[in-house]
């Protein structure tokens, strides 16, 4: 059975559809800006605010939190890109980390009732606002959520169960994930810099992002190519909590499993989007995993440096972003991305690519708990 | 090939229960860090970044310890795919009481690294040396129609001898962890072992 | 001095939660890290926190945690020369 990505959205502050989000990548623009708000953090710090000014129709509906307002923006606006899919047969997949986390703070001063926090309860308020008849499941992954939640959805699908899916992933800036991230000094003092020899470490961002699964091809009216969600994997380094292995095993395991799943061979993969969250560790052990996979010679890029690290949402947003850089035939730029910083040999995408035609596209994702995973895409057609 | 469940485990406020037996039982009703303790010497386990966990860690991690501690088997031949309800949820609230006063902002990087619930995936995979997939879905209760739907596939489709599935729950006030070591087994030799379909949960009273 | 590397191993069990080990067990010149009592990168930054919480003295980059962190002695040191 084939499973094709056929309808997105992305909603970062770089605008509210996966169109407006891609323009501004193409035009160099970046959601990270210096940030002073003591409800967020006690100092000034960078990161990638979704602004009420800038949006004003994602903070309407008060009977939702604010990330709840995002997911029913994003999933909305997917869905007006797939009319055909039929709400009985439609499974909701929900990619978070700390879902709507902000109402657990001391200084929470709404009228929410504490149980929102809970994470099934933010699948349960998404199936009922869409009138599904699946109540959602919510894959808590750590950094890798997103990719895990198109594979389970994946695996939704060839079961039979579903025919389509909502896979939805967001998560928001918040004191809790910027407090926390500062104490592990993980936080840049500039904009992330993946890969680079000056890069300080991560910029947080807040995003949503939806990507709508099918068994069935093309239920859209517009002519473009297809893609097919053709496999993927996970693995685990069982080495550290909060560090990456330093050889890449969980992730070159990780790899080799979506090449196994997919019934590909590695030599087919013609582009990467990888995960360069820009930290000392991460990206350099992405290296070593790429290079003992013989794939330092693919085109690589990493998105941190236009959305920041948007946790639940990165595995979904770079996805699409994946996928739509497939669709256009060409490749975005690794902002900010200067002086080869790593010590493995890696084909970094410097400047915009206008002329690329990828067949097969490994997108990848690691995270605390030592978790990776892998997911391969397919296009048929120009 | 079939799949079985070949073990399972479960530690509730008053007892951890391997295979049906009683390993350790609380009748003082000694609070969950204590408990866990107990269970800790009753296990003989020589582990000491266990005290450095949080709650939820340690009691997936005891709870593991009863299903495959006395076992031999390859890491990269078992998967975790666990349920939770509460995520991180004490570990979350700790890591807040320590950022709520601006004159007094000490957060802990030592609690902060708690507060995803996959962590206790990772901290089993750590303590025996797992590198299969793992994954962590929210539920209110254990899903085990979809915890056996998901692990059906995961065996047909990845060629994994084992997985360890079921649900792990943490808050300090009421915690329970119930855990089953699915396998792929020779049908002639089921005997001693259960069925793992969409009511395996059934097998723990 | 002695008072303060003796005030600092209660602090550093505790904050660590170093459950099986009693002060008397740390030597002021053994190495904390690796061999020693097999502290890891997040034991490093909850020191770090430690000692700005305790003694109000900052470690601004990570990176000097290296040298500061080596034994009790060298973290008493750093405590009595930069605390105000």
């Amino acid at each position: 059975m084939k499973i094709y990505s056929v309808a997105d959205n992305i909603t970062s502050p770089l605008g509210i559809t996966t169109i407006d989000n891609f323009e501004a990548c193409l035009n160099d623009e970046t959601g990270i800006k210096t940030i002073e708000n003591s409800d967020l953090y006690p100092t000034s710090f960078l990161g990638g605010l979704i602004e009420k000014n800038t949006f004003p129709e994602l903070f309407q509906e008060d009977k939702y939190t604010h990330l709840e307002n995002l997911f029913i923006h994003s999933i909305k606006d997917a869905l007006q890109k797939a009319p055909e899919i039929d709400e009985g047969r439609t499974a909701l997949v929900i990619s978070t980390t700390k879902g709507n986390i902000d109402l657990l703070a001391p200084t929470y001063k709404g009228e929410m009732p504490a149980e929102r926090v809970l994470l099934s309860s933010l699948a349960k308020t998404l199936s009922v606002y869409f009138g599904l008849s699946h109540s959602g499941v919510v894959v808590s992954n750590a950094c890798i959520s997103g990719v895990s939640a198109l594979l389970t959805a994946k695996m939704l699908i060839e079961t039979g169960q579903y025919d389509h899916a909502i896979v939805t992933g967001g998560d928001i800036l918040s004191e809790f994930t910027i407090s926390g991230f500062q104490c592990l000094k993980a936080m840049s003092d500039e904009p992330c810099q993946p890969y680079d020899t000056d890069r300080k470490g991560i910029s947080l961002g807040e995003a949503c992002g939806t990507m709508i699964v099918s068994n069935q091809h093309p239920i859209e009216k517009e002519d473009r190519p297809m893609i097919e969600i053709l496999g993927g994997g996970q693995a685990n380094d069982a080495n550290h909590i909060s560090g990456p292995s330093r050889t890449g095993e969980g992730l070159k395991n990780a790899i080799k499993r979506a090449i196994k799943a997919s019934h590909i061979s590695i030599e087919d993969i013609d582009y990467i989007n990888a995960h360069g969250t820009a930290t000392s560790f991460n990206d350099e052990m992405e290296a070593i995993a790429f290079d003992t996979l013989g794939l330092s010679q693919i085109p690589l890029n990493s998105l941190k440096g236009f959305f920041g690290h948007t946790l639940g949402a990165a595995g979904i947003i770079e996805s699409i972003m994946t996928i739509e850089q497939m669709r256009r035939n060409l490749l975005i730029s690794t902002k900010n991305f200067k002086n080869m910083g790593v010590s493995k040999k890696l084909n970094i995408v410097e400047e915009i690519i206008p002329e690329f035609k990828s067949t097969y596209a490994l997108k990848t994702t690691s995270g605390f708990g030592g978790c990776n995973a892998a997911i391969i895409f397919q296009k048929y057609g120009n | 090939m079939e799949t079985r469940v070949l073990k399972y485990a479960e530690i509730n406020s008053s007892k951890a229960i391997r295979n049906g037996e009683v390993v350790v039982d609380n009748p003082s009703q000694l609070i969950a860090k204590e408990y866990f303790k107990e269970i800790y010497m009753a296990l003989d386990l020589k582990y000491p970044k266990f005290y450095k966990m949080d709650g939820l860690c340690q009691l997936a991690l005891l709870a593991t310890e009863m299903l495959i501690g006395d076992g031999d088997y390859k890491g990269d031949e078992i998967a975790i795919i666990l349920g939770n309800k509460n995520a991180s949820l004490s570990s979350d609230k700790q890591h807040y009481a320590a950022i709520a006063s601006k004159e007094n902002y000490f957060p802990s990087p030592a609690v902060f690294v708690y507060t995803l619930p996959n962590i206790m995936l990772g901290e089993i995979c750590i303590k025996h040396k797992i590198t299969g997939e793992n994954s962590c879905f929210m539920m209110e209760n254990i899903d085990a129609d979809f915890l056996h739907t998901y692990v059906s596939h995961l065996f047909e489709a990845d060629n994994y001898k084992y997985c360890i599935t079921g649900f792990v729950d943490f808050t300090e006030e009421n915690y329970i962890a119930k855990l089953f070591l699915a396998g792929s087994v020779d049908s002639s030799d089921s005997e001693a072992t259960y069925k793992f379909d969409k009511t395996f949960n059934k097998i723990i009273p | 001095m002695e008072q303060l590397k003796e005030n600092l191993k209660v602090a550093i069990i505790e904050a660590l939660n170093l459950e099986d080990v009693s002060k008397e067990e740390i030597d002021n010149e053994a190495p904390l890290f690796g061999a020693g009592l097999g502290l890891d990168s997040i034991d490093a930054l909850e020191l770090i926190v430690l000692l700005e919480k305790e003694y109000g003295v900052k470690v601004e980059n990570p990176e000097d945690g290296k040298d500061i962190f080596q034994s009790i002695n060298t973290i008493a040191a750093f405590i009595e020369k930069n605390q105000k």
